[in-house]
């Protein structure tokens, strides 16, 4: 890039009123190294502009900015799997195209692999790899082994140690880092905003972008700030404090935004429990979903895998603690919410929005002012074969699901063994308990988890996204009922004709254990 | 890309609130690794009810899909836009939509028109008979004496009447891209050897 190019993309980068000062200051600046009126200036702006975390991420990546444009962002990370891919790598082949950075680029496969033997066991058995037995399965998991392996692309395949959900790998191997921008085709990827990242989900002509030019045109989205006061009580987890937020704003309310969560009760939130709440923020429409990082965060990633180490690492954390919003920025939105007054919160509809307090009952839809809402709540309370004024806690499930992106981590394995320890699964209750990722459930077996899980009754599975979406063969069938950890009540989401209750890990366990909707406390 | 100039179509009517992906395309269906032939997943497990608009004559060759608000939330799939696109729609209208679905839409040339609830209502109304304009250079949809404006920005427009695809556009800044690369911090992580 030459210096001209340089000096007109850096006055439209900055503020109306410092741009003629600054523009005086760069008339020094264009005979010499562009790259350091590039800090420079940069740094001046910082100094002009509070600015929010988001906004501090985002003029950190952009790599061009031009008026009337997109900015055009770098991207530190792309995630793939096997299901947003085939066509994108296609796109690549027929324009000649190459991966522009594979050694920033990891692929996994989860979501169609089984989480079982072909024989329907789910018991290791010494040097059995699992086989996927659906042919159009797969096809589509051996397209991307192909892809990866012509393109030069890392993968962890079905077998490998490092295989799992392509959110939980990410952080667990200290990929996921504070500062980043990390994109993959699903919209899960909000999922490490935990870390005070910049992560969002993409389609699959993003992905080829990506794959091609490791940058991606975005307009700037808005900012909003989720401000949690006070504390969770005892019993109440970060999975209860988002779909409370949900229920509270409906889903459609963080469109166009980046989220920061922040407040006394997001910061005392482990990272598992900050990954839970980010990893939803799609559900209520948010671009993404971001916490600045903080000692937990630092302390989270000291010891993993691909976390900087010496000298880098101390650069990264003085770096990181720059990552937190200016005392006076100002976000486009605000939402405050009392972490006090959230209880144990349970789903009853067909959005994630559609949530109440475990402690009430099923909504009359002609309570609902709006009639949007009105005719969604009677068409949810059909498909879910509910009727009105039913308190929660009387509602029998034929299934639990314990994983996810959302709540298939260690913590949640443990918060969940904790409730079942010593109890027994309800008789005509399926209950599958599958890790995030084969480090998970190695991590888990390790402390036993597994067999308190096999001693209960329930089902000790292999990683992978499992029953969180119809796609493998963990469904439900038509009509059954679960409650589930994961993320999506949609019609259909679990199996064709399924219903799903989304929980927590502690009420799914409690669940399972008294055959209907049920919180730790009722056991 | 094709280009998006104006298009006239009929109305087909979703009187639904929150359609989210896994309804326009359920899982099932994202097993394929084609970019065409998603038309028959579309709307996949509606479509068994035999009242639903879909199945209904009256709305066949309906090329401008009316939906209620929060359109396309949800999952990232883009095979979602492919099945729209496949059925033959051109445009999708809705006071809201999923940003994931927008940006996807956007990338095929299928246009995403934001409009309020009581466009959305009008234009329900109007369907099956009344032929309806979408002009994107106008930005203004119009039918039956009616007029509704819509917002896309200037760059976006742009890039779909030209029928202009992002990575060509974004290759044009190859210098960009490389001078940010060499500035990168050296603590970033790398998956090589992973």
């Amino acid at each position: 890039m030459d210096n001209h190019c340089t000096v007109l993309l850096l006055i439209c980068m900055v503020s109306p009123v410092a741009q003629l000062q600054l523009a005086m200051e760069l008339r020094w600046d264009t005979g010499n190294d562009a790259e350091a009126a590039k800090r420079r200036i940069l740094a001046e702006q910082a100094k002009a502009m509070p600015r929010t975390l988001a906004e501090k991420v985002w003029a950190d990546h952009v790599v061009r900015a031009a008026d009337g444009e997109p900015d055009l962002l770098y991207i530190d990370l792309h995630l793939l799997n096997e299901v947003s891919t085939p066509q994108a790598f296609d796109g690549l082949r027929l324009a000649g195209r190459r991966v522009r950075r594979p050694d920033l680029t990891l692929a996994t496969e989860d979501h169609n692999t089984p989480t079982g033997y072909a024989d329907g066991s789910f018991h290791a058995r010494r040097g059995e790899l699992l086989t996927i037995v659906d042919p159009i399965s797969r096809t589509q998991v051996e397209a991307q082994r192909k892809n990866c392996a012509e393109f030069g692309v890392p993968i962890h395949s079905l077998g490998d140690a490092g295989q799992g959900i392509v959110h939980v790998i990410g952080p667990q191997s200290g990929l996921t880092q504070p500062g980043m921008t990390i994109v993959c085709g699903d919209s899960h990827t909000s999922t490490h905003g935990a870390f005070g990242a910049l992560a969002f989900g993409i389609g699959t002509s993003e992905v080829e972008q990506v794959l091609a030019t490791q940058t991606l045109p975005q307009a700037r989205p808005r900012t909003m700030a989720v401000t949690v006061t006070g504390e969770l009580r005892t019993g109440v987890t970060a999975k209860d404090l988002i779909l409370a937020l949900i229920a509270q704003t409906g889903t459609g309310s963080g469109t166009g935004h980046i989220v920061e969560y922040r407040g006394e009760a997001i910061r005392k939130l482990s990272m598992e429990g900050r990954m839970t709440v980010c990893n939803m923020s799609i559900e209520w429409g948010a671009k993404a979903g971001m916490i600045a990082p903080d000692e937990t965060t630092f302390e989270f990633l000291r010891s993993r895998e691909h976390a900087p180490r010496g000298e880098h690492w101390e650069a990264a954390v003085a770096y990181w603690k720059t990552l937190v919003t200016d005392d006076d920025a100002v976000f486009d939105a605000e939402v405050f919410l009392d972490a006090g007054a959230v209880s144990p919160f349970v789903t009853w509809g067909t959005n994630p929005g559609q949530g109440v307090p475990l402690d009430d009952v099923v909504p009359d839809p002609s309570g609902f002012a709006d009639e949007t809402d009105r005719n969604a709540a009677v068409r949810a309370l059909d498909y879910m074969a509910l009727r009105p004024g039913i308190p929660l806690r009387e509602i029998p499930v034929d299934v639990v699901f314990l994983g996810s992106c959302t709540n298939g981590r260690l913590e949640d394995l443990r918060a969940a063994a904790e409730v079942i320890r010593g109890r027994r699964i309800r008789d005509g209750v399926r209950m599958l308990v599958v890790p995030g990722s084969d480090e998970v459930r190695t991590a888990a077996e390790a402390e036993g988890l597994d067999r308190v899980f096999v001693e209960a009754g329930a089902e000790w599975r292999f990683a992978g996204c499992s029953m969180c979406l119809g796609m493998n063969p963990d469904t439900l069938r038509p009509g059954q009922r679960a409650a589930s950890t994961s993320n999506r009540n949609f019609e259909g989401r679990q199996g064709r004709g399924g219903r799903t209750h989304l929980v927590s890990p502690q009420v799914a366990a409690a669940t399972a254990v008294a055959g209907r909707l049920a919180a730790p406390a009722d056991l | 890309m094709d280009k998006f100039v104006t298009h006239r179509g009929t109305v087909l009517p979703l009187r639904r609130s929150d359609v989210d992906t896994d309804q326009i395309l359920p899982a099932e269906y994202l097993k394929r690794i084609t970019r065409t032939g998603f038309e028959d997943a579309l709307f996949r497990a509606w479509r068994e009810d035999p009242a639903f608009a879909l199945n209904d004559p009256v709305f066949a060759g309906a090329s401008i899909l009316v939906a209620g608000h929060n359109f396309g939330t949800g999952s990232s799939r883009q095979h979602a836009v492919w099945a729209l696109r496949d059925w033959g729609f051109r445009v999708v209208v809705s006071p809201r939509f999923g940003d994931i679905f927008r940006g996807n839409a956007l990338k095929e040339g299928l246009l995403p028109v934001q409009l309020d609830q009581s466009a959305v209502e009008t234009l329900w109304d109007l369907a099956p008979d009344t032929l309806v304009d979408v002009d994107l250079a106008a930005r203004e949809v119009r039918a039956d004496g009616f007029a509704w404006t819509f917002p896309i920005d200037d760059f976006t427009r742009w890039r779909l009447m030209d029928g202009l695809d992002d990575i060509g556009l974004t290759l044009r800044h190859e210098d960009a891209i490389a001078a940010y690369e060499n500035d990168r911090a050296a603590f970033k992580p790398s998956t090589k050897g992973f």
